[in-house]
């Protein structure tokens, strides 16, 4: 029988795990005011503000526009609130409209055309809360697991990140495919030294040919600037936590998707399908940037894994912190949700896999992360690099 | 978790790893039973970090998780204490200007 939890059904048919009022701003100019009626609205608003958005190429603006746009449909959305300057080339309402395709009610903000920040605070106050009489009051549904969209995140990774909290993600992953749902990892410079196995795993020819392009794009970026990956991987707290190559980090990094076929591999903040499987994402490395590309694509809970300790969450998703190390676990129980460090003490992988996933299921189902008891919060949105589109342009070649 | 556990003390992946990892401070001379023989850590391996199960001669593989991981950048000695300073990755190396797949996948 396949689990239930209980979620918000949205018109587009997908289910919400949460049901905040986004506030979205479309540039960096409008992000103080949607962090200000956010945090003066209450919980139930939730603001994304980014440093994006104005004197950016179009292809970087584009992508700016995707992400935003995804997060605004993302299911755990019940309502959104787009605030622009008004000077932007993003402008509120073209984004608004991008949003409103989900089917859920969408509101814009001018701070120019209110007259100012003063008046914008107390417009966007009325509008946040007109959203909120609008949505707040729906209420959660049953929902087959098969719905469920799950991003899996590393970062501060140790040696007992491929040994214990990877496998443990893995297999919840593998629980989550096997019941009709959708996982996706991603980090596509932690694919390199392991992209053979994930190549061997693709579904299809063209998944594998996608795949092989998307690592060596990153290999050619590295290449193209002169630089050494091993600068940046592993980093100096990886190496510190015994991870010596890219390769070894790569091993253990894969491992959090679990054993199932690769059954595909979209770009940064593009659609992730439900029902999916594992489906990869081509994202940096950097773990924020990394998670808002998969909340973009549809994610509605992320799983974190930390073998060195992190704190971060997203403002749309809760984050699951999953650690498999025992001094972390200890040290840092005030933003860890489970304890994967039990696998080293001889805890078998399928019970604290099974452990995983059950809490997946009860996030999904109200119950709050550390990082949402904390309002830990981060948003930021993956630039792509004026060099980088002049290069090697801003599409993967197969 | 897949692999052996040796003596409570470190992680062998699989049978084809050249390298096991630590789950305990272990000092320099720790003894490890490995079944056919007792390995004597060279120098203190830390929680996570990684020795040598056999002795590696220089440019040979690396091998942990039963994949290649690195090369040996210096000869190393069942016992020694394996990371950055005697393991290198062969992947990544914008610096090197390898060929166009980067290295060897193996």
């Amino acid at each position: 029988m396949v689990p239930t939890f209980t979620g918000f059904r949205r018109d587009d048919g997908r289910v919400g795990v949460r049901n905040h009022v986004a506030v979205i701003p479309t540039s960096v100019a409008a992000s103080s005011i949607a962090s200000r009626v956010a945090s003066e609205a209450g919980a139930w608003a939730r603001a994304t503000p980014h440093q994006m958005g104005t004197t950016q190429p179009d292809e970087t603006r584009d992508q700016t526009e995707r992400v935003l746009a995804g997060v605004g449909r993302n299911p755990n959305v019940g309502a959104a609130l787009v605030v622009e300057l008004g000077t932007e080339d993003i402008d509120a309402e073209g984004l608004a409209d991008r949003i409103a395709r989900s089917g859920k009610p969408v509101e814009t903000l001018s701070i120019r055309e209110c007259g100012g920040t003063l008046t914008a605070l107390d417009q966007g106050a009325e509008r946040a809360s007109d959203l909120n009489e609008a949505v707040g009051n729906v209420r959660r549904e049953e929902a087959d697991a098969s719905e469920l969209v799950f991003g899996v995140e590393c970062g501060g990774s140790d040696a007992t990140s491929g040994i214990a909290a990877n496998p443990a993600v893995g297999d919840a992953c593998d629980r989550l495919v096997e019941d009709g749902g959708t996982a996706c990892f991603s980090e596509t410079p932690e694919f390199i030294g392991a992209e053979h196995i994930l190549a061997d795993r693709a579904a299809n020819e063209e998944v594998r040919k996608r795949l092989l392009a998307f690592v060596e794009r990153r290999e050619n970026l590295a290449k193209m600037m002169g630089v050494d990956i091993r600068g940046a991987q592993p980093s100096p707290g990886n190496k510190e936590g015994g991870l010596t190559t890219i390769e070894e980090k790569s091993l253990g990094a894969i491992a959090k998707g679990g054993t199932s076929p690769v059954n595909g591999i979209v770009g940064y903040g593009e659609d992730l399908p439900v029902g999916g499987g594992l489906v990869l994402m081509d994202t940096p490395g950097y773990d924020v940037e990394s998670v808002v590309g998969k909340v973009a694509g549809g994610a509605q809970v992320v799983a974190f894994t930390t073998g060195r300790g992190s704190t971060t969450g997203n403002p749309i998703a809760p984050v699951i912190k999953v650690t498999g190390n025992p001094k972390t676990w200890e040290r840092m129980s005030n933003n860890m949700d489970v304890n994967a460090s039990t696998i080293i003490g001889g805890e078998s992988l399928p019970t604290v896999g099974e452990r995983t996933y059950d809490k997946l299921l009860a996030i999904a189902d109200g119950d709050p992360t550390e990082a949402e008891r904390r309002r830990l919060e981060e948003f930021a949105i993956n630039e792509i690099q004026p060099n980088e589109i002049g290069e090697l342009g801003t599409e993967v070649r197969t | 978790m897949k692999g052996d556990v040796l003596d409570d003390d470190a992680l062998v992946m699989t049978v084809e790893d050249v390298v096991a990892t630590a789950i305990d401070d272990l000092d320099a001379g720790h003894e490890l039973d490995l079944g056919d023989r007792t390995l004597v850590l060279s120098e203190a391996v830390a929680f996570g970090h990684k020795f040598a199960l056999v002795d590696v001669p220089e440019g040979e593989e690396i091998v942990k998780y039963g994949e290649v991981i690195g090369r040996a950048s210096e000869p190393i000695a069942a016992g020694d204490w394996v990371h950055v300073h005697n393991c290198e990755s062969t992947r990544g190396r914008g610096d090197l200007e390898v060929g166009s797949d980067g290295g060897e996948p193996a």
